[in-house]
């Protein structure tokens, strides 16, 4: 290779590092610091002091000693609140997400099969909630589902039920805002794949003689599975750890893994045990992270 | 410009036989999208076995005709009968047809013998049936080795070979194709159309064939319908289209023609005899077209029918002489425009019989234009 060539090579290769260490950058600041410095607090040990946890390390009489305290991960293994809280959150999350692919898929369908000149109104009709607070929404969903809310004033007026029904500070309640709040990060990654489907695949199948519903399900929803697996991530991933919304709208009863962690922190002051939490918490995450890699590498190739 | 003839052809062709049943019969089809009419009141009938072919630019409805066929649109006015059989209020899965889409339409997610699976997989046939019949349409195509191919592995060609493959696996009654080799690049084109006869002939399945190519047209059809702003002008053989079209539009759009506006002068047995002042002569032509003295119309020649030379020969029943303008060499042949004495336009196209150019009029050369009475044809003012 000739002096300029590898001059030219070392000059590409600089700017696609530029390129490449400037999200790298913002990765290991944001993320991957942060989560060490939470990964050390999890191995430490409880201690009432500023801050409430004792060092790993320690320099004593011409010694260094490390102390890994592992305890608080047994800890979390050995108390079974710990891991209902866990499953409880994957479950909630999990049929939650199932409610907003139930839900937006026919509304994504619905807004790219529109006319063109309509789909943009549409798409700013699924953003439109993002511009009041999320906590303000959350909030009015209290509006709607407590005892003399406006659903059960409606269900009574109608003598559908004679007792205002428990909505309130139920599983149920959490259901309905997840899937409330979530809906958009569905619609969007499914729009963007359904719109992109090619019209002639459909009158192609019905000519070979497909009905509607044999089209759908042998042509539209194969060639949507990559916008499934990815609205289902985007809602599944933030969903398990949610607090605010089971905060609000969840009763006593309602075990997530947002708001053990909340009270480890914030109640019981347990910087390791809260840590420890979170550390489990991500892990927990990087199956389905995975799973969404694999699947997305898959329809790539 | 080529015109194959099948050796199946019968002597009588069935649209010269008043006794033959149409297989397809379109009866005064209309379609209007809003305000604007698409496609109107079309008549037509085409017989079995046909390899019919819906010729005109972009826009003047051939698409949407086909379309009609297949029952994506509903006609607004006027009946589709296949085979007998009213085709109206049937959706397109449940009609007779199979489509050839120009984008060849095949499903991404699915190989190659999925893909031509599929039509027979929704009629419900025992899979070994369908395994049969999907090997036997993969050889007839010549796509075996590709059948566990995804479409995005194919070259455009061999996309082509499944998108027919998949639409004639059903056996469909009529078979409908919408631009069928527009995907194409030039040599594979010409390569594709004799095949796409061939298997025609071979499965016996009526083709309706839609396309802008005329050359494509004058290869495949049995006959064409040269339609213009939603109408069908003229339908006939590609003989017949080429050399007797009834209108400038129709002469227009297929091959080159020269226009020479005259007036009649009289009529000789068979000759119509016509002044023409831009020529600066008065032209006899064979024709059979009903035109009193004085009446103006258009005498219509072919390019490559004007014989050229320096001296003039004898056999030819008109002659002008004209100047050589311009020369183009297209290599099989060489195109001449020339001005004649009245001040006529005319374009000559001799065939390079030899490989020299030594005898080649040249630009300013003054050269005799003669033609027979057979040459040309008349057209209405």
């Amino acid at each position: 290779m000739s002096a300029r060539g590898l001059a030219g090579l070392r000059r590409a290769w600089s700017g696609r590092a530029l390129v490449v260490a400037v999200p790298l950058l913002w990765l290991g600041l944001f993320f991957a610091l942060p989560f060490l410095v939470v990964a050390k607090i999890s191995l430490s040990e409880l201690a009432i002091a500023m801050p409430p946890y004792l060092p790993l390390a320690e320099w004593a009489d011409g010694a260094l000693s490390i102390v890994l305290n592992f305890g608080n991960y047994l800890f979390l293994l050995s108390d079974g609140l710990y891991v209902a809280a866990y499953l409880e959150s994957l479950k909630i999350a999990a049929i939650s997400t199932l409610f907003t692919l139930l839900i937006g898929y026919p509304m994504a369908y619905v807004i790219a099969m529109a006319r063109p000149d309509r789909r943009n109104l549409l798409l700013m009709l699924v953003v439109l909630p993002f511009w009041t607070s999320f906590l303000l929404r959350v909030y009015a969903w209290i509006g709607f589902l407590k005892s003399n809310g406006i659903i059960n004033n409606a269900l009574m007026a109608l003598g559908l039920t004679d007792a205002p029904l428990q909505l309130i500070q139920t599983d149920i309640a959490v259901y309905i805002g997840i899937t409330y709040t979530y809906l958009p990060f569905m619609i969007l990654p499914l729009y963007a794949n359904l719109s992109r489907l090619d019209r002639s695949h459909l009158e192609a199948a019905a000519d070979l003689g497909a009905r509607p519903l044999t089209t759908f399900l042998t042509v539209t929803l194969p060639q949507s599975a990559g916008g499934i697996v990815a609205g289902c991530m985007l809602v599944f991933i933030p969903a398990v750890g949610e607090f605010v919304i089971p905060a609000l709208l969840g009763g006593p009863d309602t075990l997530m893994i947002g708001r053990v962690l909340w009270d480890e922190f914030f109640s019981n002051r347990d910087w390791p045990v809260a840590s420890a939490v979170a550390v489990v918490m991500l892990l927990v995450l990087i199956g389905p992270i995975l799973l969404l890699r694999r699947a997305q590498a898959r329809e790539e190739s | 410009m080529t015109e194959l003839s099948t050796a199946t052809t019968p002597a009588v062709p069935p649209w010269a036989d008043p006794e033959a049943q149409p297989f397809l019969r379109l009866d005064g089809v209309s379609k209007s999208f809003g305000g604007f009419e698409a496609v109107r009141g079309v008549t037509l009938d085409i017989y079995r076995g046909e390899l019919f072919c819906l010729l005109g630019g972009s826009g003047c409805g051939k698409s949407t005709l086909l379309r009609m066929l297949a029952g994506f649109e509903t006609p607004s006015a006027g009946r589709v009968l296949i085979d007998g059989e009213d085709q109206a209020g049937r959706a397109p899965h449940d009609r007779p047809t199979n489509m050839m889409f120009q984008s060849y339409a095949l499903f991404p997610h699915m190989s190659v013998e999925k893909n031509i699976a599929y039509g027979l997989k929704r009629d419900g046939l025992p899979r070994a049936e369908i395994a049969a019949r999907v090997a036997d349409i993969l050889a007839l195509v010549q796509m075996t080795p590709f059948a566990r191919r995804k479409p995005d592995q194919l070259s455009g060609g061999q996309r082509q070979r499944v998108a027919l493959a998949r639409a004639l696996v059903k056996r469909p009654k009529l078979l409908l194709l919408d631009e069928p080799l527009g995907a194409l690049d030039r040599k594979l084109r010409e390569e594709t159309q004799f095949e796409l006869k061939k298997i025609q002939a071979e499965v016996g399945i009526t083709f309706v064939v839609v396309t802008h190519d005329q050359e494509e047209a004058m290869t495949l059809s049995s006959r064409i319908g040269v339609m213009n702003a939603g109408e069908i002008v003229q339908v006939g053989t590609p003989h017949e289209i080429y050399e007797q079209p009834h209108s400038r539009f129709v002469a227009n759009f297929i091959g080159s023609v020269n226009c020479i506006e005259g007036r009649v002068t009289g009529r000789e047995g068979g000759h119509l005899r016509i002044a023409c002042p831009d020529l600066g002569a008065e032209v006899t032509v064979e024709s059979g077209f009903e035109a009193g003295a004085g009446e103006k119309v258009a005498l219509a020649l072919r390019p490559e029918k004007i014989a050229m030379g320096r001296t003039a020969r004898p056999g030819f029943e008109n002659m002008v002489t004209g100047r050589v303008e311009e020369v183009a060499y297209m290599g099989n042949l060489t195109i001449f425009q020339l001005r004649t004495d009245g001040g006529a336009r005319l374009r000559v196209t001799q065939s390079n019989t030899t490989r020299t150019d030594a005898d080649v009029p040249r630009i300013g050369e003054n050269v005799q234009l003669q033609w027979t009475g057979a040459a040309g044809f008349v057209l209405g003012a």
